[in-house]
């Protein structure tokens, strides 16, 4: 509940500050403390890559965007209201589909009872690896981290393609 | 973050030399140990390459592009993916379905261990490489504008 207490914190400065610089610092505070909610859900895998890539690589690059760009967010000058009526609409939807979730920790939920029983039942067979989400990761999801591998790899793509490749002296 | 640091800055230079292969260590640990515990090729591609980010920060990005040329960095995240991709093709060719370690070896346990290591490993090569093909191509976005 504290570090829940923390995070709303974090978002309503970041919500509200108009400084990026100090934005960027917030984000990094705000994945930490979501790694160290990560930990005390028992979810160490998560947590490792929250702290790993949210509270480093992201925030650095942040850093290193602000670098290129400026430190200040420009402000609007009128009152956006369209937009504003929007987020509340996309906002309230969301909502009420989270009324349809099953509770938190909820045993009965689908995926209680379909499959983590099987992964946590067969990985000591199938696997033999002690860490039930690398096997679940690797092994049994491993057409969906194929694609998150290429995803990051497209990204890579990306950024050389647009901001990579600049001829200086012939050192590209 | 544009110019490297000072040369006078020995406190400075003598920590990060102290910290980088410690945090090497650290990455490559976590790509071999993931399968035991937290961890795999995700976490330790970034780690791999904030040190190499820390080198850069610290000597400047002459040194670090010695290092670490970008015709080598494209080369390995390619190389990467395609050792993934590999692994699934190798699978089929074994007679199983794509990214079936099972049949890679001569009993499915096995088979396992050298699929997800394997798998895991293109990971780290591609997440590595890219994270720093990313902050070089930011950084000497700067240097050279």
């Amino acid at each position: 509940m504290v570090l829940l207490g923390f995070l709303t914190v974090t978002v309503l400065s970041v919500v509200f500050l108009r400084d990026l610089f100090a934005i960027v610092m917030l984000f990094g505070i705000y994945s930490f403390l979501a790694a160290a909610l990560f930990v005390t859900l028992d979810a160490v895998d998560v947590a490792f890559t929250e702290a790993a890539v949210g509270a480093g690589i992201s925030t650095f690059l942040m850093l290193a965007t602000l670098a290129l760009t400026s430190r200040r967010e420009k402000t609007l000058p009128d009152r956006p209201l369209v937009p504003l009526l929007v987020i509340g609409v996309v906002a309230a939807a969301l909502v009420y589909g989270t009324l349809d979730m099953p509770h938190f920790s909820d045993p009965h939920a689908p995926a209680h009872t379909r499959s983590a029983p099987y992964y946590i039942e067969s990985t000591a067979r199938e696997i033999g690896v002690p860490n039930i989400v690398t096997a679940v990761l690797a092994s049994y999801r491993g057409y969906d981290t194929l694609g998150e591998l290429i995803v990051i790899f497209t990204a890579g793509i990306g950024v050389i393609a647009l901001i990579g490749y600049r001829k200086r002296g012939g050192d590209s | 973050m544009h110019s490297p640091i000072q040369p006078y800055n020995l406190v400075l230079r003598i920590a990060a030399k102290m910290l980088i292969p410690l945090i090497l260590m650290f990455a490559l640990y976590v790509q071999f140990h993931g399968e035991a515990g937290p961890g795999g090729g995700f976490q330790a591609g970034v780690i791999f390459a904030a040190a190499f980010i820390l080198y850069a920060l610290v000597f400047g990005m002459g040194a670090a592009r010695a290092v670490a040329p970008a015709p080598l960095l494209r080369v390995l995240a390619a190389l990467g993916v395609l050792l993934y991709c590999g692994v699934g093709l190798a699978a089929i060719f074994a007679g199983g379905n794509f990214l079936d370690y099972d049949v890679l070896a001569r009993d499915g346990v096995s088979g396992q261990h050298l699929g997800i290591f394997l798998v895991e490993l293109g990971i780290g090569i591609t997440v590595a490489s890219v994270m720093i093909t990313i902050f070089f191509a930011f950084a000497e976005r700067g240097v050279t504008r």
